[in-house]
């Protein structure tokens, strides 16, 4: 599975990865989790905020910081 | 209602300081920290209540909502929804792109992209600040004004072979189905938010105010109002283009015109000067240009500087 963080280059975005990271890996997923700050990719989307989280190129979380444990409940649930 | 801060900026230059009052530098240094004051709670107060009533519309919500409405009613709320969306030249293309290729008419995007960088929570808390509610009053509404007409002439005007061909090449689902905040997420949000803004513009307030209170303290009342009083027909053109350079410099620019104020400049060229700082800005042109050609740029930032100069002329001749 190809699960993918999306930012502007903001600090809110270099969160959401690192939070990401710990999340899947507390799910026991074993991909890893990639970094992209190619705003062409969320307009491409027609999103318009930032970050973006993707699940297999599908954005299932935009614009938003969330606690781990509601992180963890959105990812498990577009899995 | 700021009482205790003006007690406060007593008590700390008389007292604190130990400058006598009554005196140049008294009256300056109480200015200054009772303004400085004055203007980041305010500031702290509206960006966060701000940023909370933005986290329900997001971008996407915004476009959603836009692009099921004819072109006139679109207009007016592209132009109010811009007041609450905060905007930088960074977000010029994402949004440009989201909202004409999700079928937003052109027209209805350039009310937002006019509306959205002029008028903006920390130019409306300055204007509050240093000028009171009326005159902030006077700028949302002309802004507004400006904003929707704006739209709607370069919605008639038939442009759309002006914008590059690419964007109309690729069309997108405005209708994804995501995630909304929690109650806690759209607090941090906007704490966040909120710390982010003061961070950024604080340097800038500082000095403005700084300015601003020693022209207060030592120019006389009418230094400027033979170069720039509500008599000289150029002030208002001239403030239109001395703004274009000053972008996203409100925070600086408005308490620093609210002191040439008092010496003389006419409220009408103050307002033309803020409106060309937050409206007309050349990082943002140059971006614009990889989406459409630099004649519709030009259509653009002519009709929003014409609606701007009209605006200085008006108010100086009524206020």
């Amino acid at each position: 599975m190809k699960i993918e963080v999306i930012g502007s280059g903001c600090k809110k975005c270099k969160t959401l990865f690192e939070l990401t990271e710990v999340v899947v890996r507390e799910l026991n997923i074993h991909d890893i989790v990639l970094y992209s700050n190619d705003i062409n990719k969320i307009v491409s989307m027609g999103l318009m905020s930032s970050p973006v989280l993707t699940l297999d190129d599908r954005p299932i979380l935009v614009g938003i910081l969330p606690d781990k444990e509601r992180l963890k409940e959105i990812i498990s649930k577009n899995l | 209602m700021f009482y205790p801060i003006q007690l406060l900026a007593d008590w700390l230059t008389y007292t604190v300081f130990r400058i006598a009052s009554k005196t140049l530098l008294g009256d300056a240094v109480n200015f200054f920290i009772f303004d400085t004051i004055k203007i980041l709670i305010l500031l702290s107060v509206i960006i966060f209540v701000v940023s909370i009533i933005r986290s329900y519309l997001p971008p996407e919500k915004i476009r959603a909502i836009l692009s099921h409405k004819n072109k006139y009613v679109g207009n007016v709320l592209a132009s109010l929804l811009g007041i609450i969306t905060p905007f930088c030249s960074c977000s010029a293309i994402p949004l440009f792109l989201g909202f004409v290729q999700a079928g937003v008419p052109l027209g209805t995007t350039f009310s937002f992209l006019i509306a959205s960088p002029m008028i903006n929570e920390v130019a409306i808390v300055l204007l509050l600040g240093l000028f009171g509610w009326k005159i902030a009053l006077v700028y949302i509404v002309s802004g507004l004004v400006i904003a929707i007409l704006s739209g709607i002439i370069i919605g008639h005007l038939k442009v759309e072979n002006l914008v590059e061909p690419f964007v109309y090449q690729n069309s997108i689902n405005g209708n994804i189905d995501l995630p909304n905040m929690t109650r806690k997420e759209r607090i941090n949000y906007a704490l966040l938010y909120t710390k982010d803004i003061l961070k950024k513009v604080w340097p800038y307030i500082l000095v403005g105010i700084g300015l601003g209170a020693w022209i207060h303290g030592y120019l006389p009342a009418d230094f400027l109002a033979q170069y720039a009083g509500s008599g000289k027909w150029y002030a208002v053109p001239l403030a239109v283009l001395i703004g274009i350079p000053l972008y996203s410099n409100a925070a600086g620019v408005i308490p620093l015109v609210s002191a040439l104020t008092e010496k003389g400049v006419s409220m009408g060229t103050t307002l033309a000067l803020m409106m060309s700082v937050t409206a007309l800005s050349l990082p943002e042109f140059m971006i614009l240009k990889k989406v459409m050609k630099t004649r519709l740029i030009f259509i653009f930032a002519g009709i929003v500087a014409v609606g701007i100069i009209f605006t200085g002329y008006l108010f100086n001749f009524i206020l």
